[in-house]
């Protein structure tokens, strides 16, 4: 089977994507990113990035996705409301879209890399091997992501609370 | 897992780099095309795990852990800027009832 | 030692210009005039000290360091004093006229408004003027010049709510400007060629050059023209009649006695250079004669006595230059003290008389004065008589020097010399038989109230008057049984001393000079007294000549054509096309432009952030597109 799997799985990312930003409900739109992340963690899977799949299972699904879905149910957007958008402006988005794709694959041409690839290293993407490089030369931007973390938190809930009249 | 997972790889980098470009495109004509606040938010992280796997891919390819842990920093920023962002439309809707962006362009001179 | 206070001498007239300028309009007249006069005083008393310490000093150049006023690379400027016989001279002509005239000021000026301020500017002026000729370098002597130049349009313009005083002392700065300016070149040129602007450095080597260096010449040439602005000369002499504007103790000081022999003091400081420049000691005493000439024969039919004395200092001034460009460096600088006291008497008198008249400066209404008038009268006879060169007054050997010099020269030049002489002789007697003698012309009315002026005016005259019988003793030549202390005196500063004619050669040029103006007296005697002649109205016709001579050779039309209207035409024409149009048109469009095109510009925030976000991903486009193309 080899890497028909990549293709298999590449299909449905691109699949679910497309109806994240298709599908009228925003709740649907989130259900379907939930999917597309999903199979985003099997690619890290096939890439033997073990710690990025997990994280990637529970921060960006577990978490990032619920917190959507809370804000969606919170402000009771579930329904089909949005005005849409006229055509032209569609159109005009789509050509952008492809006319993004284009030059970027355009580019792709000319640096042509195209080498398979292999992992050498089985422990690359283990939990070990990220640690120490995270507590190492990363350490200081790791510890400065923790202050990023407060940052926001902190402004979350500075924004959300209501103002007292 | 080791064998399998081996067995698995052997994927021409391009394909990754075509995947990738084809969800970040994704993302963009979802960002410019629909206009609830939060379906383009997520169109955004659409595009921010396109270029995840992208540098993972690299990663892999070069043999560098660095392309890892970037994205891990980039999970963390996601993170919060989901918070900010999401507590930022909460207000928007709270004013105007709405999180439709055409409401919010009294942003402008 | 008392040369080491020469600083002093600037300073006190400084302090009591501060004093006076600040307590202006508080302190009491009376105050005033004693500080302004006494501070003066000081400072003649510092310089009588200073010329007899010299005088026994075998050392005859003490060079007083105060500070280094500028420092930068290979450029230093100190603060210095030279003392020498040449500036110890100049500082008791300067503090002991100065003196005089701020006395005889405290009398004139008694009733006016600006008494204070009129003798803060006295002492800001003599300050300026102690400076220029104690400066050890022309950059100090610059500043003295510049320095007088700001007061002599101060005090021209004291009376400024005149328009025409006004214009005056503009005419005065903006003529002094354009030698002023030559002056700084010659200086530059001076600093590059020698290395250095002190005295003491440049001269040294100067004498060690030989004549006719084309870099000399020039500097030579810059500094004439320094000269020329600030003395009166051909072409930039007609600012000095009219600033006859002043009150008259500032003409008498200023434009008689010291600033306007700041020229000939400088180009005698510089003898050395000029000495090597042969080419341009002859421009010198070219222009020296023809403005002698030119100012007589203008002097001849002025009826303002003022402006009479005004011509007859440019021609005086004439002679000097005249005198430096044949070499005679001695004769005038003595010119210059003969001049210095006959000068500032003459214009005390004329002053006495339009106090005397309450300002009537027309001579036509003048006559029949000496009775009532008789100090003033005696005075200035004496001053006339010594301006004409008579023995033995002062005017007589001084001028006599000159002539002599320049008759060795070139016998033409002294023959058109001597003619001025003549002239001079003609229409200094002129102004007096007009103004003394004969029948009063003016009202009834006005007659009664004519009085001879106070003491404080009359003092200075008679000293003055003294002084210019007397003066010439210092300088009596060999000839006449003398020893021509003078130019012993000088010696160590002027070092070239023309030889003079033989002792028969010079008599006769004396005898022939002395019955020229003897001649001239006597026309003018015959003509003003006898025939009792009085110069006719101005709209009266004229013959050519003497046409030529009442409108001054039309030389301020001459100017007023060929340089005031076209540089006007040129200003009107940069001020209308290339100011308004040109640049305020740039700047304005520069400015018209942004604000409209931000006009525009602002309609593409729409404020709608579907677009924004479009016009973000064309950018990102745009910009992939650069990098695959130029890949």
């Amino acid at each position: 089977m080899g890497t028909s799997v990549f293709y298999f799985v590449a299909a449905l990312s691109v699949f679910f994507s497309l109806m994240v930003i298709f599908s009228k409900n925003p709740v649907h739109s989130v259900l379907y990113l939930i999917v597309t992340f999903f199979t985003f963690t099997v690619h890290y899977i096939l890439l033997n990035a073990q710690f990025l799949a997990v994280v990637n299972f529970i921060v960006y699904m577990g978490a990032i996705m619920v917190l959507f879905l809370f804000v969606l149910m919170l402000l009771n957007l579930n329904k089909e409301n949005e005005p849409l958008k006229s055509n032209l402006v569609k159109i005009v988005g789509v050509i952008a879209g492809c006319c993004l794709i284009v030059t970027i694959m355009g580019s792709l041409k000319a640096t042509s890399v195209s080498d398979p690839v292999v992992l050498t290293n089985p422990n690359l993407g283990l939990l070990k091997n990220l640690g120490k490089e995270l507590f190492g030369p990363f350490m200081l931007p790791f510890e400065l992501s923790s202050i990023l973390l407060l940052t926001a938190m902190v402004g979350a809930v500075l924004l959300t609370k209501k103002e007292k009249v | 897992m080791g064998n399998l997972t081996h067995e698995l790889q052997g994927v021409p980098l391009n394909h990754y780099i075509w995947l990738s470009a084809i969800i970040f495109t994704i993302g963009v004509v979802g960002v410019l095309t629909r206009r609830n606040a939060i379906v383009i938010f997520m169109s955004v992280e659409l595009m921010l795990n396109a270029v995840n796997l992208l540098l993972t891919a690299f990663s892999v390819h070069n043999n560098d852990p660095s392309g890892q842990v970037f994205v891990f920093f980039i999970m963390a920023l996601a993170a919060a800027e989901v918070a900010v962002g999401l507590s930022i439309i909460v207000m928007v809707y709270r004013n105007t009832q709405s999180t439709d962006i055409n409401v919010l362009n009294r942003l402008k001179w | 030692m008392i040369i080491d206070l020469v600083w002093l001498v600037p300073l006190i007239p400084l302090i009591g210009f501060i004093i006076n300028g600040l307590g202006r309009n508080t302190f009491s007249k009376g105050l005033i005039g004693f500080i302004g006069s006494s501070v003066i005083f000081i400072s003649f008393a510092i310089s009588i000290g200073i010329f007899l310490a010299l005088g026994a000093d075998v050392n005859k150049s003490h060079e007083v360091f105060l500070f280094d006023w500028i420092s930068a690379g290979s450029l230093h400027i100190p603060l210095s004093f030279l003392v020498d016989p040449l500036s110890a001279i100049m500082l008791l002509i300067i503090t002991g006229v100065g003196f005089l005239i701020h006395i005889y000021s405290i009398g004139y000026m008694h009733s006016d408004e600006g008494f204070g301020k009129f003798f803060s500017y006295l002492n800001l002026f003599i300050f300026f003027m102690l400076l220029l000729v104690l400066g050890s370098n022309y950059i100090v002597m610059f500043i003295g010049w510049e320095g007088v130049g700001l007061c002599s349009y101060l005090l021209i313009g004291f009376w400024y709510t005149n328009s025409s005083y006004a214009a005056a002392a503009k005419k005065a700065f903006v003529m002094n400007r354009i030698g002023d300016l030559g002056f700084l070149l010659g200086v530059f040129f001076i600093f590059t060629t020698f290395g250095s602007v002190e005295f003491s450095k440049i001269f040294p080597q100067a004498a060690n050059m030989l004549p006719g260096d084309g870099t000399i010449a020039l500097i030579a040439l810059l500094l004439f023209i320094g000269a020329c602005g600030k003395s009166a000369q051909l072409p930039l002499f007609t600012w000095l009649p009219d600033a006859m504007a002043g009150p008259t103790p500032v003409s008498a000081l200023i434009h008689a006695a010291t600033m306007v022999t700041a020229g000939i003091y400088m180009i005698a400081r510089s003898n050395l250079l000029f000495d090597l420049a042969p080419m341009i000691q002859h421009i010198i005493a070219i222009v020296g004669l023809a403005t002698a000439i030119v100012a007589a024969i203008i002097a001849l039919t002025q009826t303002d006595i003022k402006k009479v004395l005004a011509y007859s200092t440019v021609s005086q001034l004439g002679y000097m230059f005249l005198g430096l460009g044949v070499g005679a460096y001695n004769g005038a600088f003595f010119h210059v003290i003969t001049h210095a006291f006959f000068k500032a008497l003459l214009f005390l008198c004329a002053g006495s008389v339009i106090h005397a008249l309450h300002h009537e400066q027309d001579m036509r209404h003048m006559g029949g004065l000496r009775k009532k008038l008789p100090v003033t009268f005696i005075t200035m006879l004496i001053g006339t008589i010594a301006i004409a060169g008579l023995p033995p007054f002062s005017g007589f050997f001084s001028k006599d020097e000159i002539l002599a010099h320049v008759y060795l020269h070139d016998k033409v030049m002294w023959g058109i010399a001597v003619f001025g002489a003549f002239l001079t002789a003609f229409y200094m007697f002129r102004m007096l038989f007009l103004t003394f003698s004969g029948k009063y012309r003016g009202t009834h009315h006005a007659e009664e109230k004519i009085h001879e002026s106070p003491k404080s005016m009359t003092i200075p005259l008679i000293v003055l008057a003294v002084l210019s019988a007397v003066g010439g003793i210092i300088g009596i030549p060999e000839v006449l049984g003398g020893n021509h202390w003078l130019s012993h005196w000088l010696s160590p500063v002027i070092k070239h001393t023309a030889e003079s004619p033989d002792h028969a050669t010079e008599y006769i040029l004396m005898a022939v000079s002395v019955v020229g103006v003897l001649i001239a007296i006597a026309i003018a005697y015959v003509k003003y007294v006898k025939q009792s002649h009085v110069p006719v109205p101005d709209e009266a016709k004229r013959s050519v000549i003497a046409n030529l001579s009442y409108n001054k050779f039309y030389f301020d039309e001459i100017y007023d054509t060929l340089i005031r209207k076209p540089l006007d035409a040129i200003s009107v024409f940069f001020y209308r096309i290339v100011d308004k149009k040109i640049v305020d048109g740039i700047v304005n469009g520069i400015g018209w432009g942004t604000s409209e095109s931000s006009k525009g510009l602002r309609l593409l925030q729409s404020g709608n952030v579907g677009f924004y976000i479009f016009m973000m991903v064309a950018g990102i486009i745009s910009l992939l597109l650069y990098t695959y193309l130029s890949l």
